[in-house]
């Protein structure tokens, strides 16, 4: 796996990668809800989002904190300068898909998790799950 | 003797000084022969914001005298001169350093006095008071010796007060006679609060403790004894017990005084003489006085107006609400603050944790607010202070004003758009929002600038937030006017890009954006080029390269709920069905446990589904003939009917059949933003036409059309636009008026603001879709006709597409349901689980209501 574009800031000794779905899943400049550590206690609903320029995809928690609703993965798409955000579909504060910063409210962040993508197959690191649940 | 006439002021205090302001701000300085006595060293400084002495505010800079006021507008100051008697009969007055000086009119605003209870021992070394910058002087130095500190007096300024003797290292008390702190201004339960927050600070508080002696102490310089035999040991004391008018000049010298005090004034600030005026905290006006300093400016604009020969402004009284921040605990207080008036009813919100207490005072009809409470959140006090004053009418249940906001709904409606230009925003410097917009209109567009040319926020500084709020309510409209460009992405205005979508015949958003645009877009232009396209194009909207730009609702053609789930509103074209499929509605409802309401617009509407059930539910209601009713769509929403000639005795026309008609020819239009429609048979319009974009209202002859009307946040009429027309012309003028609509509108403008915004307005209108003075209406009407050629149901066209299908799966990787989407049982129907409930139901998974064991 040497061809894998590694995303930066991964410490990747205790890295857990898992495989969610194919890059093509994922709708065109958009994104998708996908489940990880499905029937543990760490399930997890996170949001995969492609963009239309590359195949890079972005992986960030499906939860609005704000609607408190899982929603994230059906926002649409935004370059708010130079950053990629994604605008809840509720109440549309917008979430930028590297930080997890909301762009609103200084406040309010929300996960993030690295992600690669194998010959076409999208892999997400969860272990930020399962250090949430401790 | 000068042929001016002379003034004489005595005191140089806040008050004092906003006297001599307006007095110069009126142009009337000059004609004038000014003079002023300063008891104090120094000339008027901020009283209000006197503690930041300590915290390193010179006394310099809380001066409130621009350099060079005094002398550019010749007035006379003499400092640490004190006028000591008057002679009302020669009209002089007598100055410690033995000046005698006549006046024509004297103006007294000798502000008031710290009270300091004669308890044996209170003239003992190192008890202080504190109102002067001396006294902080003396405080300072005394403190310096010390460890510890004493406050007698829990009220607002001795908590201010035990701040400045915490910050100043000593380990503070406040001893408050009263069973509360703050008992004026605040309730029990506020006082409890409050004393918690205060206590968390590590100041110590006593209340119920009355002060007997003070003497000397053992291990520091005072001991105090109580009634209850307690005693406290401390090295300074400060007495913060009330304050006592000034008024011993006027007493002296047979002014009428109140008799606990305060020179009476009348409602142009004149005293029982005349030629002798007094404002500020010396005065006693309606029995009473105001300890505030926006009173107090307010009397100053008064005597100065009067004194200039004005008549047209009075003192009539003034809102003693007060909002201040004291040990960084924000405290407020509003009108009728403990419920005094008769059959009035409380709300009130505690927030343990967090030490929040809030109360409303309301009315017995619960439609007025008569006061407020709040401790630890004092957000609300601008919108709260604003809808005392203006007597705005509540919403339906009044809590709400100090609920949290859970959902994103709230009560924003209530914010500053709520208000009248009348409204004063500024009550410290009698500031109207009129003001604020007209001085932000004249180009003031950064808080700073408009603070400064309107003086707003500049003392007290409670109305900032809501200065704030004007400020941004305002730039937000001008906005629209200023930049027409969309977002950051587009520098176009939506008109231009459709102009470059229609003449450069672009069909994707991604073409548009490659030609003329920059960044990969956002939740603005996306949506909005996306409608722009199916305008232009009408190509299905979830294609590949359509969908994702599509909102929310676009994208699964549906509105999203606030837990993530969708309604379903079928066609229902002018609210006309037949009992079958009105039975299939009921079924489908039953089936999938939607809740279930009859809409505003005369169709049904079905809430409450899940991502994942959407097609099967749609696949079975196209199966019994509906087709979608573009609910989520900024397109044609809904004509409504009424039964006309068919059924009404009164019945000019067919409505229905029109209504029918017309909603099915432009059903699926997509559109700026959302249009509506109506039909009425008679001028009786129970179909409520003229509230509708475009409606119809059938006359004896024929139909009469109105246009641009809107319900929704500005209701507004629609204009009646031509009249008796038979139906070809009608429809003929309605393709028109729409596409020239769609072309022409900005994003999310209705066709009444359209209107609004339009040059020439209504007869312009009329000359391009009538006359056709543009010679477009051919283009117009062909744009129109492909439209309508085009349509199709999107769900139809969804459930046949298996790819499509896949975007409705709740992950891409599991079948499993969101499992956060929790429903429970409400007058026999569903509803989305609150916060709580979900929590509960979390804790007891068995206990999640049936909507898991829907058929899938
Ligand atoms: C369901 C309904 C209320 C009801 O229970 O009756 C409703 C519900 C919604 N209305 Fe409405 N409106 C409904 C009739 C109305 C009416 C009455 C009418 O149409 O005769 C009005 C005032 C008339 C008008 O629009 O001029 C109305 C004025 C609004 C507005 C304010 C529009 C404006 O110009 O100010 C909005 C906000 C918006 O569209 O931007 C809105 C937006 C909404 C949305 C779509 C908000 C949203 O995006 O979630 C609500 C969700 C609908 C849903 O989830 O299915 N709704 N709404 C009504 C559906 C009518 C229908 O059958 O399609
Ligand atoms: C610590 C502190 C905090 C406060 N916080 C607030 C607040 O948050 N909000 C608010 O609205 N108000 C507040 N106040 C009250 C506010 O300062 C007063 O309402 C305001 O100063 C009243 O102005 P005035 O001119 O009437 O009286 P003053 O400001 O007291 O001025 C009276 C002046 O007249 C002089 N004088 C008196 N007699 C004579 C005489 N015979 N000859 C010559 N001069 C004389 C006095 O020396 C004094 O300088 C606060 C007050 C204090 C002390
Ligand atoms: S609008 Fe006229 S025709 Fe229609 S129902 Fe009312 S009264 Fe009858
Ligand atoms: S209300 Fe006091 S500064 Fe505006």
């Amino acid at each position: 796996m040497t061809d894998l574009s590694e995303k930066p800031g991964t410490p990747a000794d205790c890295a857990t990668w898992v495989q969610v779905c194919r890059v093509t899943d994922i709708p065109f400049d958009a994104g998708i809800a996908a489940l990880i550590n499905e029937n543990t206690p760490q399930e997890t609903q996170i949001a995969l989002f492609r963009t239309l320029d590359s195949d890079t995809v972005y992986a960030i928690s499906n939860f609005d904190p704000f609607s408190e609703a899982n929603v994230l993965g059906r926002g649409i798409l935004c370059s708010i300068g130079e950053q990629l955000a994604v605008a809840s579909p509720v109440l549309k504060q917008h979430f930028s898909l590297t930080t997890g910063q909301c762009f609103e409210d200084a406040d309010v962040s929300i996960t993030t998790y690295p992600v690669k993508v194998s010959d076409g197959t999208v892999f997400v690191d969860t272990s930020a799950t399962t250090l949430e649940a401790k | 003797m000068s042929s001016k006439q002379s003034v004489v002021v005595i005191g140089n205090g806040m008050v004092g000084h906003k006297f001599l302001q307006a007095l110069a701000d009126a142009g009337v300085a000059a004609q004038l022969a000014i003079t002023v006595f300063c008891e104090e060293p120094r000339v008027a400084y901020d009283r209000v914001h006197l503690t930041e002495f300590f915290n390193g505010r010179s006394a310099h800079d809380l001066s409130l005298v621009e350099e060079g006021f005094y002398a550019s507008h010749n007035i006379r100051v003499l400092l640490g001169d004190k006028a000591v008697a008057l002679d009302r009969d020669a009209k002089t007055v007598t100055s410690s350093n033995g000046e005698t000086l006549a006046y024509d009119k004297l103006v007294l605003a000798t502000g008031s006095f710290p009270f300091v209870p004669p308890i044996p021992g209170h003239d003992r070394d190192n008890c202080f008071v504190y109102r002067t910058i001396e006294d902080l002087e003396a405080i300072r130095a005394g403190a310096a010796g010390g460890s510890v500190g004493v406050v007698i007096g829990g009220g607002l300024l001795g908590l201010e007060a035990a701040k400045a003797l915490k910050d100043l290292g000593l380990t503070t008390h406040v001893v408050e006679f009263a069973p509360r702190l703050m008992a004026v201004q605040v309730d029990d339960g506020g006082g409890a609060v409050l004393r918690k927050k205060i206590e968390d600070l590590g100041v110590f508080v006593h209340t119920g403790k009355n002060t007997q002696n003070i003497g000397a102490g053992d291990k520091h310089f005072h001991k105090m004894t109580f009634a209850d035999g307690s005693e406290i040991e401390t090295d300074v004391l400060l007495f913060s017990a009330g304050i006592r008018p000034q008024d011993a000049l006027a007493r002296k010298f047979g002014l009428d005084v109140g008799e606990r005090g305060g020179i009476v004034i009348n409602d142009n600030c004149q005293t029982s003489d005349p030629d002798i005026y007094a404002i500020g905290e010396c005065a006693l006006w309606g029995g009473r006085i105001y300890g505030l300093v926006a009173p107090g400016y307010k009397m100053a604009q008064v005597a100065a107006e009067h004194i200039s020969g004005g008549n047209n402004n009075s003192f009539t009284g003034a809102d003693m609400s007060t909002k201040l921040k004291l040990m960084g605990v924000d405290v407020a207080s509003i009108g009728d603050a403990h419920g005094n008036t008769p059959d009035c009813r409380a709300y009130t919100y505690i927030d343990g944790s967090d030490e929040i207490y809030k109360k409303i005072v309301v009315d017995k009809t619960g439609k007025r607010l008569l006061g407020a409470v709040l401790i630890g959140d004092a957000t609300d006090y601008g919108n709260l202070l604003q809808l005392a004053l203006n007597n705005i009418p509540l919403p339906e249940f009044p809590d709400a004003l100090i609920l949290p906001q859970r959902d994103g709904s709230g009560v924003s409606g209530l914010g500053v758009s709520a208000l009248p230009d009348s409204a004063q925003i500024c009550s410290c410097n009698d500031v109207s929002k009129g003001a604020l917009c007209t001085a932000i209109a004249d180009g003031a567009t950064t808080l700073g600038e408009l603070k400064s040319c309107t003086k707003a926020g500049t003392s007290c500084g409670g109305c900032n937030a809501l200065v704030a709020q004007v400020l941004n309510a305002e730039l937000e409209k001008m906005g629209l006017e200023v930049s027409t460009d969309i977002c950051e992405h587009f520098p176009y205005s939506r008109q231009e890009l459709y102009h470059l979508v229609r003449v450069e015949e672009i069909k994707t958003f991604y073409d548009l954006l490659d030609k003329h645009g920059a960044g990969r877009g956002c939740d603005i232009c996306k949506p909005a080029v996306a409608s722009i396209l199916a305008s232009c194009w009408n190509d299905y909207v979830l294609e590949p390269k359509h969908a994702g730009l599509q909102d929310t609702n676009d994208r699964y053609l549906g509105n999203m709920q606030k837990n993530g789930t969708y309604s379903i509103v079928p066609r229902i074209a002018g609210g006309e069905i037949t009992p079958d499929k009105l039975i299939v509605l009921g079924a489908v409802a039953k089936k999938y446990q939607l809740y279930t309401k009859i809409t505003g617009g005369q169709r049904i509407d079905l809430f409450g589904a899940r991502l994942e059930q959407l097609p099967e539910i749609w696949q079975e209601l196209i199966d019994a003939g509906f087709e979608t009713g573009h609910a989520y769509g900024k397109a044609l929403r809904t004509v409504k009917s009424c039964v006309g000639s068919t059924w009404c005795r009164y019945g000019q026309q067919d409505s229905v059949a029109l209504a029918l008609e017309v909603e099915h020819r432009y059903k699926g239009l997509r559109s700026p933003h959302k249009i509506k429609s109506a039909v009425s048979g008679c001028t009786r319009e129970c179909a409520e036409a003229q509230s509708k974009d475009f409606g119809i209202i059938a006359t004896e002859k024929g139909w009469n059309l109105y246009v641009c009307g809107n319900g929704g946040m500005k209701p507004r009429h629609a204009d009646l636009f031509a009249t008796d027309l038979d139906k070809q012309t009608l429809i003929k003028y309605v393709d028109r008026f729409l596409m020239f609509y769609v072309r022409t509108a900005d994003r999310l403008q209705r066709t009444s603001t359209w209107l609004n915004n339009m040059e020439g307005g209504l007869d312009y209108l009329r000359e391009v879709v009538i006359e056709d003075s543009l010679g477009i209406c051919a283009q117009l009407e062909a744009e129109m006709a492909q439209i309508v050629g085009t349509y199709q149901c999107e769900w139809k066209t969804t459930i046949e597409n298996p790819e499509k299908l896949k975007m409705f799966r709740p992950f891409v990787n599991s079948d499993k349901g969101d499992s956060n989407i929790i429903f429970v049982e409400e007058r026999g129907q569903i509803r989305p689980a609150q916060k709580l409930e979900i929590i509960n139901a979390g804790a007891d998974k068995s206990a999640t209501p049936k909507k898991e064991q829907v058929p899938a």
